[in-house]
This record gives structure tokens, C-alpha cells and sequence, in this order.
């Protein structure tokens, strides 16, 4: 069920520290995400796929990765140029289809993959493990890394049970209709998986305090200090920021 | 159900964010090392009913069941569906990192509020506990969609029909939630009661 194809990888992003990388996601991110030019736009966009180049991912795999956003962009194109009031552009019948909600369109289009490619070429190609040092790193709560770990954990395992239930309810001749029986197959189904989750947890907390967990995550990887690291944070903060200002003086 | 990238205006993302810090600050503060465990394998099976496809008519929709994790977890909720969203973006690239906060408020907020709203229906009779649950399962996916259409009104007014559309999709949704949450309920008290808080008083 869970690929995560872009771990892997030897790219001069890779070798970043868990923590420049969250730290410069963000900034890149919330700048891409407060621009409201579409020219400025078009920017962040190249940024981000100078990002993906940087991270060497490959074409095909960030496609599939961008399949839902697409399906959502497809139904915005259908929506807001029809809804949105303004500008006519152009009229059939009761249909009009207006010059800002072709330019909200754009806006959106270009802005959500830029953040998702942000997200994919610096998050998506660490491991779970290194993001949880990472956040760490940055203060963020204890307990909030170990959900996050633990819940990453155990989500293979819950997805094991739930096929298994699955299977054992297509044996006995189950098909999903749209009608009340199925409904409460599948409720009877989620419930057990949070009773066995539940269950589970329990164990696994039981097992934890016999090895003598002390309520913390030891990190076992290793980012040597590396000059590159500051520089690259240092780059992508100044970009951003000299960004937002060019977008807050044009006006 | 969630905003995509891209669409919210600056003060609609930082007052989600801001939302979603103190949520997530008070949800963990009621979590303590003997039950954190219990919240992240919850967190995981939270993300695998999220996988469950239902069919409606022709078409499918996939199980939400913010509002079992609520009736659950109460505040514990809000960290635990930060956390089941942020493993789906990481993994299935279902968002980035700016529309989190106001992701996890739109999931998270209806979860809470269900869980004092509600919980106190549960195990008080068959039919009662599946009303309670069916409310519970209903509310949450309502006000969810009503968080989502607001946080799009407040970013642009132009958005107004839209979130009206949106939330006209949700309705069977709603009811198909409301179906199914009441049910599970009705199954975890008769098989496994220690898992819903109402019997712990």
C-alpha cells in the first residue's frame, strides 16, 4: 500500500539535515502559499521544480504522486470560472465564464503543485525516522514526535488486519451494495479494526515497559555538520523573503 | 475532506494554523505516557478506515470516521488526526505542509465537539447508543463541511456557491457516516466497551 519511492535517493538534497530541510520547506512553502501574483507564481513554480531536479525525482513517480491533486484542479477549471462574478469573458446562454475565476484558477494551479513539489523533494525523500528527529530537533513536543513515529509504526499493521477482515468477509460471500447490510459490514469491520488497534496498543505498551522505555526515541541517524546545510537554508530564506517583499512594493 | 494547497488566503491559513497549535496543545496535554500509545495505533487505524471505500450508487465514497475517533479520544482527537494527516501527505501526497493547520481543524474541531456532545447518549440504551453514535458520525462530517465552505468564504466571497456546492455533495456522505458511525458504536459496546470512554465513569 505505502511507497515511499523517494527515501532512497543519493541527491544533494538527500544529504541535507532532517532539520534545514522541514525549516526551509516551510518558509518556501508559506511564501508560495501567500503569493497572490501570478507572475510571482510562475517563480515559486520554477523554484519548486529546481527543487525536484536538485532531488532528482523521477518524472514518472511524482505524476502518480500528483494524480489527486489533478483530479481536484480538473474540478476547480469546471467550477470557479463558471461561479466566480466579474469580467465576462466569454457567454453561452446562461454560462458565463468570467476573467477572474480564470485567473483564481491559474493562481491555484500553479501555487498548490508548487507546494506540493516543495513538499515532495524536501519531506517525501526522508525517512519517517529522520523527519521524527528532525522535529525534534526544532522543539516540537515529545509526545507529538512519538505519536507521529509510532502511528507511522503500526499503520502497515492495522492495514494488514484490515485486509484480513476483508478477505475473510469476501469468503463468506460479501459484496458491497448501497444498501444497509453492507453499511454495517463495514462498520462492524472498522470497529474491529479499532478494537484489535486498541488491543494491540496495549501490548505493545506492555512490551515497551518491559524493555524499559523511559518515555523517549533515541534517533540513530547521523547528519555529519556540514557547511552546505547553513548556505542552503540561508538561500532558500533569502529568496523567499526578497519574494515576499518585490510581491509587497509592487503594489 | 480537505482544502487542497493553494486555495486559502494567508489570514485564513494562519488563523487554522494558530487553531490547530492550541488544539493539538490541549489534546496533548491530556494524553500521558501510559495512554500515548493507545492515541497513535488509534491515529493508524483512523488512517486505515480512511481507506475503506463504501459504495454509493454507482459511484464510491471512502469512510471518514473523524467522528469515531472523537467519540474515543475526545481532545486526545486533535493530535491524533494532525498526525494521521500529516502521514497522509507524507505518504500519499494528499497536501503540503501549509494547509495543515486548517486541514486538522476541519477534521479535528467537529471530532471534540462531538465527543462532549454526544458521548453522554452512548450505552444508555440500544437505541439511544445508535442515535448517539449515528449524531455523532452526522455532526461531524456537517460541521466539517461547514468549516471547510467557511475557510473558503473567508478567503474569497466569489467562493460562496461553491461552498454551497460542496457542502450539498457532503450530505450523503453525512448520512452514510452517520449510518455506519452509529453501528460501530453499537459494536464496540457489546464486544469491546472498555474502548469508549462513557464506561470509565
Amino acid at each position: 500500500m505505502i511507497e515511499e519511492k523517494f527515501i532512497s535517493g543519493t541527491s544533494f538534497i538527500h544529504s541535507l539535515d532532517p532539520k534545514i530541510r522541514i525549516l526551509s520547506a516551510s518558509v518556501l512553502s508559506i511564501a508560495a502559499a501567500l503569493c497572490d501574483r501570478l507572475d510571482l507564481a510562475v517563480v515559486y513554480f520554477s523554484m519548486s521544480i529546481f527543487l525536484s531536479l536538485l532531488a532528482q525525482l523521477k518524472f514518472s513517480d511524482v505524476m502518480k504522486r500528483l494524480k489527486p491533486l489533478f483530479w481536484f484542479l480538473l474540478m476547480i477549471w469546471i467550477i470557479l470560472p463558471i461561479t466566480f462574478e466579474g469580467n465576462i469573458l466569454y457567454q453561452y446562454s446562461f454560462i458565463k465564464i468570467t476573467s477572474p475565476g480564470i485567473l483564481l484558477c491559474s493562481k491555484i494551479t500553479l501555487k498548490s503543485i508548487t507546494i506540493l513539489l516543495i513538499f515532495t523533494a524536501l519531506i517525501a525523500t526522508m525517512t519517517i525516522a529522520s523527519l521524527g528527529t528532525g522535529l525534534h530537533r526544532l522543539r516540537i513536543p515529545d509526545k507529538m514526535v512519538f505519536l507521529l513515529l509510532m502511528s507511522y509504526r503500526y499503520i502497515a499493521v492495522i492495514e494488514k488486519e484490515y485486509t484480513r477482515l476483508l478477505r475473510a468477509a469476501k469468503f463468506r460471500g460479501f459484496v458491497a451494495r448501497t444498501n444497509l447490510h453492507s453499511y454495517k459490514t463495514f462498520a462492524y469491520l472498522a470497529g474491529m479494526l479499532f478494537v484489535r488497534a486498541s488491543l494491540r496498543a496495549q501490548r505493545v505498551h506492555q512490551a515497551m515497559l518491559c524493555r524499559g522505555f523511559n518515555q523517549k526515541f533515541h534517533s540513530l541517524d547521523v547528519y555529519p555538520p556540514n557547511r552546505l546545510n547553513s548556505i542552503f537554508l540561508l538561500g532558500m530564506v533569502v529568496t523567499s523573503l526578497s519574494l515576499i517583499i518585490l510581491e509587497l512594493i509592487w503594489i | 475532506m480537505h482544502i487542497s494547497e493553494g486555495v486559502l488566503s494567508g489570514p485564513v491559513l494562519a488563523a487554522g494554523a494558530a487553531i490547530a497549535v492550541a488544539g493539538t496543545g490541549i489534546g496533548l496535554k491530556k494524553i500521558d505516557y501510559d495512554h500515548i500509545v493507545h492515541v497513535a495505533i488509534l491515529a493508524s487505524a483512523f488512517f486505515v478506515a480512511s481507506l475503506i471505500h463504501v459504495p454509493i450508487g454507482p459511484a464510491s465514497s471512502h469512510l471518514i470516521l473523524n467522528g469515531i475517533v472523537g467519540l474515543l479520544l475526545g481532545f486526545a482527537a486533535f493530535p491524533a488526526i494532525l498526525t494521521a494527516l500529516l502521514l497522509q501527505s507524507i505518504l500519499f501526497q494528499y497536501g503540503g505542509l501549509t494547509a495543515l493547520g486548517a486541514n486538522a481543524v476541519i477534521m479535528a474541531a467537529p471530532a471534540v465537539l462531538g465527543h462532549y456532545l454526544f458521548l453522554p447518549l452512548l450505552g444508555k440504551s440500544s437505541k439511544f447508543t445508535f442515535v448517539g453514535g449515528f449524531l455523532a458520525g452526522f455532526f461531524s462530517i456537517l460541521v466539517s463541511s461547514l468549516l471547510l465552505g467557511a475557510a473558503l468564504w473567508f478567503t474569497d466571497q466569489n467562493f460562496f456557491k461553491t461552498s454551497l456546492l460542496i457542502i450539498t455533495w457532503n450530505i450523503p456522505i453525512m448520512i452514510i457516516e452517520g449510518i455506519v458511525t452509529g453501528f460501530c458504536v453499537a459494536f464496540l459496546l457489546k464486544v469491546y466497551p472498555e474502548i469508549i470512554p462513557v464506561n470509565k465513569k
